[in-house]
């Protein structure tokens, strides 16, 4: 267990970080908006990777499939928020129960679709090598999920805090009812960060398609996760998820390494630790 | 109450036409049967929470899995429960649930609302990767093949028949532990704190230590489902404690109608025969599951229990139409 060992470890947990951001910074937001926890979160995910392999086995463009998976998958997002949840109004219990009727759905649909077989993302050469950095062989491909999610993550701060939107979208965090109150549309507000929850969703399903492969079951297995990095970061909050995400990555990272037997052990009772302490999280918007 | 008379004599009824019937039918029903009755302890324990406290727990089959690893470690390691011991063994599955609740409810009673989802959500995560990851412990990923099941005096439990006649018995003693639980004095504070939670406090109620005991309650009742289901499957693995599993059980208590106990009972039984019958006779089984928890969440919050009191609620409203039509004509 030399300093390479220690290097590549953390290295590999940013990365897997980077990837957790996509997913936890749209689950967070809709939380943050709407209330709403959301468990077809995953199902997002996983359906972003499948519709991503099918862009690339019809067009055999990966670069195309990224932009029409998200989108696709956004528009799906639209649709179950206009139709469906909607009518619902505030109900905590039924809108997590929709959703999890609607992942189901999903689940099945995935299945039919896309058979029940493991399948591999596999991104252009040029992503595929590794670099030299120091005397250690880093995977560009890690490095780009790393950009990418440190630019979308740029973006969408930048969107949030200078531009009016985004001080809408605060305030409905903040108080629905009093964003309500000073003429903003909470109702498109919701709408729109459903849609752009499920596009970093499908986003994070393609990128992270690459290494973790995209099979049935995968959609139950992201969303523990994802919801580990809200809660652990504070829901509602950018900066929080991105902590959240680096926090969760790193730790699966070191304690499936370190510790195997406990490693989920290791990631989840934090997280039932700090929902206890701290129910907005660590760096929740109270 | 003569209506609740009835209702009691029509549970009463239904169960006795299950101990009819279901021993003389052929194995595949008398499995369905017993698997449904053992995993509906775990939903009614669930509906203790839900539906007589408010607070929707979505990490309940921990408990499942703390009764069901039990049970298999016991029996595959060191041999405890396959004889008269396995009424031990069914205490201590149920005293584990307890203890496990005993410990998590410290975390999770503080917290209310969405905030106690995600809480139970990750308490029931940890459960799931101790069982997923622990492999020289719970076999991991594989799971536990419980391959014998208990024998004692005349009695051999491997006989369909004899281990139906088993989990009926414990699952109707579950059924009335619980119904009497909720009509007690203390059953009734719990619907009262689901109904204002403040209130209770001003009336001078310590409203976190009642929930406290509702969720060990739930938990021990949890615990024995899970001593009933490692027998029942055969096979203990990390799908007893996975998220799916949990959220699985919280849509059965609500199909059937939360806050009723039999509901729950009911929404078991039609999840566990859809899948069972519709998946052999159409792949897309799947695809009815999902489109019924939709719709009951959609139409019928209340639940299939419910059905009744909005027909009755329909039945009132038209009533109150017609005489206001006829007073209107004769006024006229």
């Amino acid at each position: 267990m030399n300093l390479n060992f220690w290097i590549i470890q953390a290295f590999n947990g940013i990365s897997y970080g980077a990837l957790l951001f996509l997913v936890g910074s749209g689950l967070s937001l809709i939380f943050g908006v709407m209330r709403i926890v959301n468990l077809s979160h995953g199902s997002y995910f996983m359906l972003g990777g499948y519709v991503a392999l099918t862009v690339i086995w019809t067009t055999g463009s990966w670069l195309l499939a990224i932009p029409v998976a998200a989108v696709t998958i956004a528009l799906l997002g639209l649709a179950m928020e206009r139709i469906f949840l909607r009518q619902l109004g505030f109900d905590p219990l039924r809108q997590v129960l929709l959703t999890v009727g609607f992942a189901f759905l999903f689940q099945q649909a995935a299945l039919d679709l896309w058979t029940g077989n493991n399948f591999d993302i596999n991104p252009p050469a040029v992503l595929s090598q590794s670099i030299p950095v120091g005397g250690i062989f880093l995977p560009l491909y890690r490095v780009f999920m790393i950009a990418i999610a440190a630019a979308i993550g740029l973006v969408l701060w930048l969107v949030m805090e200078k531009t009016r939107i985004g001080a809408q979208v605060r305030a409905t965090v903040d108080d629905a009812q009093m964003a309500r109150g000073v003429g903003i549309d909470t109702s498109r507000i919701s709408m729109g960060i459903f849609a752009l929850g499920a596009f970093l969703a499908a986003l994070g399903g393609v990128i992270g398609g690459a290494f973790l492969g995209i099979y049935p079951g995968l959609d139950f297995e992201m969303l523990p996760i994802a919801f580990a990095v809200v809660i652990i970061g504070g829901m509602g909050s950018l900066g929080g998820a991105a902590i959240g995400a680096l926090l969760v990555g790193l730790a699966d990272n070191f304690g499936k390494a370190l510790f195997p037997e406990i490693s989920y052990f290791t990631l989840y009772a934090p997280m039932a630790l700090i929902l206890a302490v701290k129910p907005t999280g660590l760096f929740g918007r109270e | 109450m003569r209506s609740h008379t009835w209702k009691i004599l029509m549970v009463v009824a239904a169960l006795a036409a299950v101990l009819i019937i279901v021993p003389n039918t052929g194995s595949f029903i008398i499995l369905l049967v017993t698997r449904a009755l053992a995993f509906s302890i775990l939903v009614m324990s669930l509906d203790i929470l839900l539906g007589y406290t408010g607070l929707a727990s979505l990490g309940q089959a921990a408990y499942l899995g703390v009764g069901a690893y039990a049970t298999a470690i016991l029996a595959t390691k060191y041999h405890i429960g396959l004889g008269w011991d396995f009424w031990l063994v069914m205490l201590i599955g149920t005293l584990l649930g307890a203890a496990l609740a005993a410990i998590f409810g410290l975390l999770a009673i503080r917290a209310s609302g969405v905030y106690f989802l995600m809480i139970t959500l990750a308490l029931g995560q940890c459960v799931w990767g101790l069982a997923y990851r622990w492999n020289s412990l719970t076999g991991g990923d594989n799971g536990i093949n419980v391959r014998e099941r208990p024998k004692f005096g005349g009695i051999d439990l491997a006989n369909e028949q004899t281990f139906f006649f088993l989990v009926f018995a414990v699952f109707c003693a579950a059924l009335l532990l619980m119904y009497t639980l909720v009509r007690s004095p203390f059953g009734r504070s719990l619907a009262g704190i689901r109904e204002r939670e403040l209130r209770m406090q001003i009336l001078g109620y310590n409203t976190w230590l009642h929930k406290y005991i509702a969720f060990i309650i739930a938990g021990a009742f949890g615990g024995l489902s899970g001593v009933l289901w490692a027998h029942t499957a055969g096979i203990v693995s990390p799908v007893n404690v996975e998220l799916p599993t949990s959220v699985d059980a919280l849509l059965m208590a609500v199909l059937g109608g939360s806050g009723t106990l039999v509901g729950g009972v009911i929404g078991t039984f039609i999840v566990f025969g859809l899948r069972e019958f519709l998946s052999t006779l159409v792949p897309w089984w799947q695809y009815v599951l999902g489109i019924v928890y939709v719709a009951t969440i959609l139409y019928l919050p209340t639940g299939l229990m419910g059905i009744p009191e909005r027909l009755r609620q329909r039945q009132a409203k038209s009533n109150g139409r017609d005489t206001a039509k006829k007073l209107a004509s004769a006024t006229s």
